[in-house]
C-alpha cells in the first residue's frame, strides 16, 4: 500500500475496520505484521498480540518497538503453531503474497477460532478498465509493482475469496469494503456492487459449526 | 622478549589468586548451604564472585541478571582486574546503554567452575589446602543456574526484571526460564541453543584433547607441580576461536595477507596474520584462564539438552510461562545457527509464551553478540523498554 487512508488517530483505515471486528483483551496473530503498525493499535485496545513477519527489516522493527514478534512465514511457520492457540488470527493485506493462500486460510482458522482477512479487491472498477484499455498488468497507487518485481503472486476479487471460503467451509461472520477513499461502502449493497467499487475487502471468518 | 614473560607471568599468577580472593563482591555459602549438584553431590562451601551496577529500585524489581559465556567472567563493565582490558559487554551494558545501568540494576556472577573467584576447579579444595583439579565434581549449567538462586536469595532479589546472556549465557537463561518461571519477568537468549549439537560437542572435544595433551597439564594437577598447560590451552582456544567467527569475517579481515613480510619464509613461522592473530587469541587467554576450568565448563555445555529434562518435549519447559522472551541470532552464526533459535522460537510458540525473534544480518559469525551490532542495541533496547513499562519500573 502506498498512500493509505487515515482515520482518528491517525491509524489506516483499514486497520480500524480489522480492529474493531475484534473484541478487547483477546489473543491475537497478526500473519504478516509489517513495521506492526496494526499490532501496535490493537495493543492499544488492550489485545494481546504476536506478530510474524517475513521481511528481517519489519521484525526487527517490531521488536525494537517492544512487539512480540518473530521473523517467519506464514506459507512455512502456521503449521508449527498448536490449535486454538488465539482467538483471532490477522491477515492484513498479506493473503494476495502467499503461495498457498488456501492452506494459509485453512492453518488461520486451525489455529484461531476466528479469522480476519483484508486484502486488495483485483476486481475493482479501476483494475478492471486499466487491463481492459490498457492491455497491460495494472498497476495503482495503492498496487504500484510491477508485474515482475510484486510480492504479490496470488491476487484475487472479492468474488473469488467469497467463493473459496465456501470452498474452505468457513464461515462468512461480517464482510466490509472500501471505496477508493478509503470509505466503507453501504452495507446492503449487493456482492456484485462491492466486486465493482470496493477497493479493499475485510472479511471476519469463523469455523463452520459441525 | 623477557619483561614481556615477566609481565604474562605476573598477571598469570594475579589470575591464579583471583580464584580465591576475586577482586570483585562475594558471597560465600557456608557449610549449612550446599549446593545441590546433578552429579548427585553436594558442594559445601562454595563461594560466588559477582559485580554488580546500578542502583536497586525500593520495589526491587529492576534486576537484570547477566550470564556470561564460556570464557566470560563477572566484569561486564569495568576495567578487568587481571587483564586491565575494558569489560566484555561494555556496548551492551552501562549508563544510557541498551541494558541501561540508570535503570536497571545489573548484576554479573562468575558461573560455578569457572575461575575468576566464583568456585570451580582452580579455586582452593578446603579438605587439602590445593586447587581442586579433577576431583572438583562435573558441573552443568543448571547447577550454574542454582548457584546464581542462591546468590540473587542472598541479595533479597526474589523476581528478575530480565536475564541475559550469549552463547552459554543464553543457555543458562533458558535454563532460568525453565527453572524458576515465576523469578523471571523477561528473558534475552542470545546466539544460543536448548542444546549442544554433536559439531559442537566435538568441537570442545578437540579443545579438552589438546589441553590433556600437553605434557604440563599432568592430569590436571598442574598446579602442585608448578607447571601450567599453557600449550595445550592456547591451541584449545584458536581452534574454539575460529568457530566463533566466519570465513566471511575472517576473510574480511586477514584475506591472505602476510604478517610483516612480503614473502612466505618457507617455515612453519606465522607467515600469515590469521595465523599470528590466532597465536595471540591462544596466548593472551591463557593468561587469564585456567585449563581445567576450560574441561569444566565445555563439559557443561556438552551436557546441555533442555528439552531431555522435560521428557523430550521442549515446550514442556516452558509450559504455561509468563515470561517474556526475546530470542536474537545472527545470520553468520554457524556454532549455533538461527535454526537452533527457530526451535526454540517454535517450543515457546507451542506454550504460548510472549515471544519475540529476530535474526540479525552481520558476517562476523557468533561472536556478533559482543561486538558493535546497532540493531542488536536496538532490539535489546526496545525489548527491555515495553517489559520495563510493563514491569512498572521507572523511565530515567
Amino acid at each position: 500500500m502506498a498512500v493509505a487512508a487515515r482515520g482518528p488517530g491517525n491509524a489506516r483505515v483499514d486497520h480500524l475496520l480489522v480492529a474493531e471486528m475484534i473484541e478487547p483483551h483477546s489473543r491475537v496473530l497478526d500473519v504478516g505484521c509489517g513495521d506492526g503498525e496494526l499490532l501496535k493499535l490493537l495493543e492499544s485496545r488492550g489485545v494481546d498480540g504476536r506478530g510474524i513477519e517475513l521481511s528481517r527489516e519489519g521484525v526487527n522493527e517490531c521488536v525494537a518497538k517492544g512487539l512480540a514478534v518473530i521473523q517467519g512465514d506464514a506459507d512455512a511457520d502456521l503449521a508449527d503453531y498448536p490449535d486454538d492457540a488465539f482467538d483471532y488470527v490477522v491477515l492484513s493485506q498479506t493473503l494476495q503474497a502467499t503461495r498457498h493462500p488456501r492452506v494459509v486460510l485453512e492453518h488461520m482458522l486451525r489455529i484461531g477460532r476466528r479469522a480476519v482477512v483484508s486484502f486488495p479487491n483485483f476486481g475493482h472498477w479501476r483494475i478492471r478498465l486499466l487491463l481492459l484499455f490498457g492491455g497491460r498488468m495494472p498497476r495503482t497507487d495503492n498496487l504500484p509493482d510491477t508485474w515482475y518485481d510484486t510480492p504479490n503472486i496470488h491476487f484475487c476479487t472479492i468474488k473469488d475469496f467469497r467463493d473459496l471460503c465456501t470452498t474452505v467451509g468457513v464461515k462468512m461472520e461480517r464482510a466490509l469494503a472500501l471505496n477508493a477513499w478509503g470509505r466503507p461502502l453501504r452495507l446492503h449493497a449487493p456482492w456484485w456492487f462491492w466486486n465493482l467499487f470496493g477497493e479493499q475487502a475485510v472479511f471476519l471468518l469463523s469455523r463452520r459449526e459441525g | 622478549m623477557a619483561e614481556l614473560k615477566a609481565v604474562a607471568g605476573r598477571i598469570a599468577v594475579g589470575r591464579e589468586r583471583e580464584a580465591d580472593q576475586p577482586r570483585s563482591l562475594l558471597a560465600v555459602f557456608g557449610r549449612d548451604q550446599p549446593l545441590r549438584l546433578d552429579a548427585g553431590v553436594e558442594l559445601s562451601p562454595f563461594q560466588v564472585a559477582y559485580q554488580a551496577y546500578g542502583t536497586l529500585n525500593a520495589q526491587r524489581s529492576n534486576a537484570v541478571l547477566i550470564c556470561h559465556a564460556l570464557t566470560g567472567d563477572q566484569h561486564v563493565c569495568n576495567r578487568h582486574p587481571v587483564t586491565g582490558k575494558p569489560g566484555w559487554w561494555e556496548t551492551m551494558v552501562g549508563p544510557g546503554k541498551p541494558i541501561d545501568t540508570n535503570r536497571y540494576y545489573v548484576v554479573c556472577p562468575n558461573v560455578l567452575g569457572a575461575c575468576m573467584g566464583t568456585t570451580g576447579p582452580a579455586s582452593t579444595d578446603p579438605r587439602t589446602g590445593m586447587p581442586w583439579g579433577l576431583d572438583f565434581p562435573v558441573i552443568t549449567i543448571r547447577d550454574m543456574v542454582r548457584a546464581q538462586a542462591m546468590l540473587l536469595d542472598r541479595l533479597g532479589i526474589d523476581t528478575l526484571f530480565a536475564v541475559a546472556g550469549g552463547s552459554m549465557g543464553g543457555m543458562q537463561v533458558l535454563q532460568w526460564a525453565a527453572s524458576f518461571p515465576q523469578r523471571v519477568f523477561a528473558a534475552l537468549p542470545i546466539a544460543c541453543a536448548t542444546r549442544h549439537s554433536a559439531q559442537n560437542i566435538a568441537f570442545h572435544e578437540v579443545g579438552r584433547q589438546a589441553v590433556m595433551a600437553d605434557p604440563d597439564w599432568r592430569g590436571g594437577r598442574y598446579f602442585a607441580e608448578g607447571v601450567r598447560p599453557h600449550r595445550g590451552l592456547a591451541v584449545a582456544r584458536m581452534g574454539a576461536h575460529i568457530t566463533y567467527l566466519s570465513d566471511a569475517a575472517l576473510h574480511r579481515k586477514f584475506g591472505r595477507k602476510f604478517q610483516d613480510r612480503d614473502n612466505p619464509t618457507f617455515s612453519f613461522d606465522a607467515d600469515f596474520e590469521v595465523e599470528s592473530y590466532l597465536r595471540h587469541q591462544g596466548s593472551s587467554f591463557v593468561e587469564r584462564f585456567d585449563a581445567n576450568s576450560y574441561l569444566y565448563l565445555t563439559r557443561a555445555m556438552d551436557y546441555f539438552d533442555l528439552a531431555a529434562d522435560y521428557g523430550g518435549m521442549l515446550a514442556n519447559a516452558f509450559k504455561a510461562t509468563k515470561t517474556r522472551f526475546c530470542v536474537i541470532s545472527f545470520t553468520s552464526d554457524w556454532l549455533f545457527p538461527t535454526s537452533e533459535s527457530r526451535a526454540i522460537v517454535h517450543a515457546l510458540n507451542a506454550a504460548g509464551a510472549r515471544v519475540s525473534f529476530a535474526e540479525i544480518a552481520t558476517d562476523k559469525g557468533h561472536d556478533a553478540f559482543l561486538l558493535d551490532e546497532p540493531e542488536l542495541f536496538q532490539i535489546v533496547a526496545g525489548f527491555l523498554d515495553s517489559a520495563a513499562t510493563a514491569r512498572g519500573i521507572a523511565k530515567v
